[in-house]
């Protein structure tokens, strides 16, 4: 599904501020996969899922993503393939825009924008459906300005979104971090059921290490912009939060640093 | 004194009716783009003296000449649009860039700073004569009717999915992106139907005015702001997008009352454009004001007295 050969990238090449985010990777990954990846500060696990994105241009390398190189594509154009959902709940949704307006953008993604009705009635009703598999009461919100949500209602609105038209990779950068733990709790269940339910391949960053084992079947530590270890199936599924760590200390040969990391 | 002022008044909403569509054309940008594109300045004089030289020199139909001027104005705006999202200048800049260049344009295009258009026919001239109303009454009748096509249109417009995508543009670039709009296309876009529109407004108003001028254009972009934020504090920011472009239109009257008021009253014309500076500064500052009294007025140390914090 996807297959990143030879990534490379550098920031800020030739000046003083030179800092090297990701170092040749390797990385394949099937369709259904649902991986977690994690490491310390500055190991590349936002930037790797930003390649893939488009958001900067990769130095050297190839991306395919479901046999289509996209290692070259503008952003835009690689969304009609992504579904995000970014660690800024701001980020995700336009604040001026009604929630089923919202929706309905998403549900445009990779097609032309013409001019026919950007929200018509049909969609309406399959939006008050979806809406109302959230349990968050939105169902009946659905002209409300996004802006008047809070964080975690926008975050499961953003995931909805990223879901609507079955990507072919979604891409989840730290999108609970920002929230409180009960609604983090809640959107990462929604993630699960969003992403187990519809068969979608997804690639997690975290911070918290015992969702990176539990949650998904494959699991990516990446330190110094290299993918440092790599796990997946019943082994993954045995790890502790101590046997990562130690792995950690094994591949890197120091401890692990992330001030945001939840050992616990 | 009273019919002077009565008169003054007429005049002023026949010019504020046709000053609104380069308002509603601003609204675009600076509502919802969020762009303070300062294009319309150049843009603005661009129509005027477009329409002023197919009229003089060629005599083209007024009508014709007029939409040819609006299409110069997509032209200046897809320009300015261009430079900020291709060659990555912030868009202030790129709208002053647009606008000095357009100076020069403009005077080519003029071949002279000032145009008279009294003896040719313009669209104003052409319904004096086949109705027989007064001059005054005419400019209210072309500029309501042309209001009311333009807020349909735009209605419409911006409820299509091109529309949507231009508004999501505005309000988050990083969203629109990762849902798969070219956010710099539809930048574009919204530029040119901005200018567009300034350019229809500038063509017209030179004709109501009897001269097209390379100056015409000093200061438009402060008119029209003044125009969307007195109706926005009059009309109070409603939901509702037809009455939201509405509230631009009678907010580009209000103001143009206020200026035949303070004109009456003895102001200078000279000083007309720092009033008008002072007024927009004023009607900005008004909400944060107004925020600052509030949030004074509710402050207490204690919460006591059933107040909830």
């Amino acid at each position: 599904m996807l297959k990143i050969s030879h990534v490379s990238k550098t920031f800020n090449r030739g000046t003083i501020n030179e800092r090297r985010a990701l170092t040749d990777i390797h990385f394949e990954m099937d369709k259904g996969d649902f991986v977690t990846v994690i490491g310390g500060n500055g190991a590349g696990k936002s930037t790797l899922l930003n390649m893939i994105a488009g958001v900067y241009p990769i130095d050297c390398g190839t991306i395919f993503l479901d046999g289509v190189d996209i290692s070259r594509k503008p952003e835009y154009k690689r969304a009609a393939l992504l579904g995000r959902v970014f660690q800024d709940p701001m980020l995700g949704t336009a604040a001026d825009m009604q929630i089923d307006e919202n929706l309905a953008l998403a549900a445009r993604r990779g097609r032309s924008r013409g001019l026919s009705w950007g929200v018509t009635k049909k969609e309406r009703e399959e939006y008050r459906e979806k809406l109302a598999q959230l349990g968050l009461g939105l169902e009946d919100r659905m002209t409300v300005k996004v802006g008047l949500l809070s964080g975690g209602q926008r975050q499961a609105l953003t995931l909805l979104m990223a879901a609507l038209r079955e990507p072919k990779l979604l891409l989840l950068d730290e999108h609970t971090a920002a929230l409180d733990p009960k609604t983090a709790a809640k959107v990462l269940e929604l993630t699960e059921e969003i992403v187990e339910g519809g068969g979608l391949t997804a690639m997690m960053v975290t911070h918290n290490m015992r969702d990176a084992i539990h949650i998904g079947n494959r699991l990516i530590m990446m330190h110094e912009g290299r993918i440092i270890y790599d796990v997946r199936g019943e082994e993954k599924k045995g790890l502790t939060v101590a046997d990562l760590l130690e792995k950690f200390e094994q591949a890197s040969g120091g401890t692990l640093d992330n001030d945001r990391m939840l050992l616990a | 004194m009273i019919i002077s002022i009565l008169k003054a008044m007429q005049g002023a909403v026949g010019q504020g009716a046709l000053w609104g569509i380069m308002a509603l054309g601003i609204y675009i940008t600076y509502r919802i783009l969020d762009i303070a594109d300062l294009t319309v300045d150049g843009s603005f004089a661009l129509g005027g003296c477009t329409c002023g030289i197919l009229l003089a020199e060629i005599g083209l139909d007024p009508v014709a000449a007029t939409l040819i001027a609006s299409l110069a104005g997509v032209a200046a705006g897809a320009v300015t649009g261009i430079l900020h999202t291709q060659c990555r200048i912030p868009a202030i800049l790129a709208g002053i860039l647009t606008q000095l260049g357009l100076y020069s344009v403009n005077l080519r295009i003029l071949g002279k700073s000032n145009q008279p258009l009294l003896k040719v026919e313009t669209v104003f001239n052409g319904i004096v004569d086949a109705t027989g109303l007064e001059k005054a009454w005419v400019s209210i009748l072309v500029g309501v009717v042309v209001l009311i096509m333009l807020i349909a249109v735009l209605y419409w417009f911006f409820g299509t999915e091109m529309g949507s995508a231009i508004r999501a543009t505005g309000s988050n670039e990083n969203m629109a992106r990762s849902q798969g709009m070219n956010t710099n296309f539809y930048k574009i876009l919204g530029l040119a139907v901005s200018n567009g529109l300034v350019a229809l407004s500038g063509a017209l108003i030179s004709q109501h005015q009897g001269y097209a001028d390379v100056k015409q254009g000093i200061g438009a972009i402060v008119v029209g702001l003044a125009s969307i934020i007195i109706g926005e504090v009059l009309f109070g920011k409603r939901r509702n997008f037809a009455v939201k472009l509405s509230a631009v239109v009678l907010g580009s009257c209000i103001y143009r009352i206020i200026v035949a008021v303070v004109l009456q009253m003895g102001l200078n014309t000279d000083d007309m454009k720092l009033f008008t500076a002072a007024l927009v500064a004023v009607a900005l500052s008004v909400p944060t004001f107004l925020e600052k009294r509030r949030q004074a007025a509710s402050y207490s140390e204690s919460g006591e007295g059933g107040k909830t914090c």
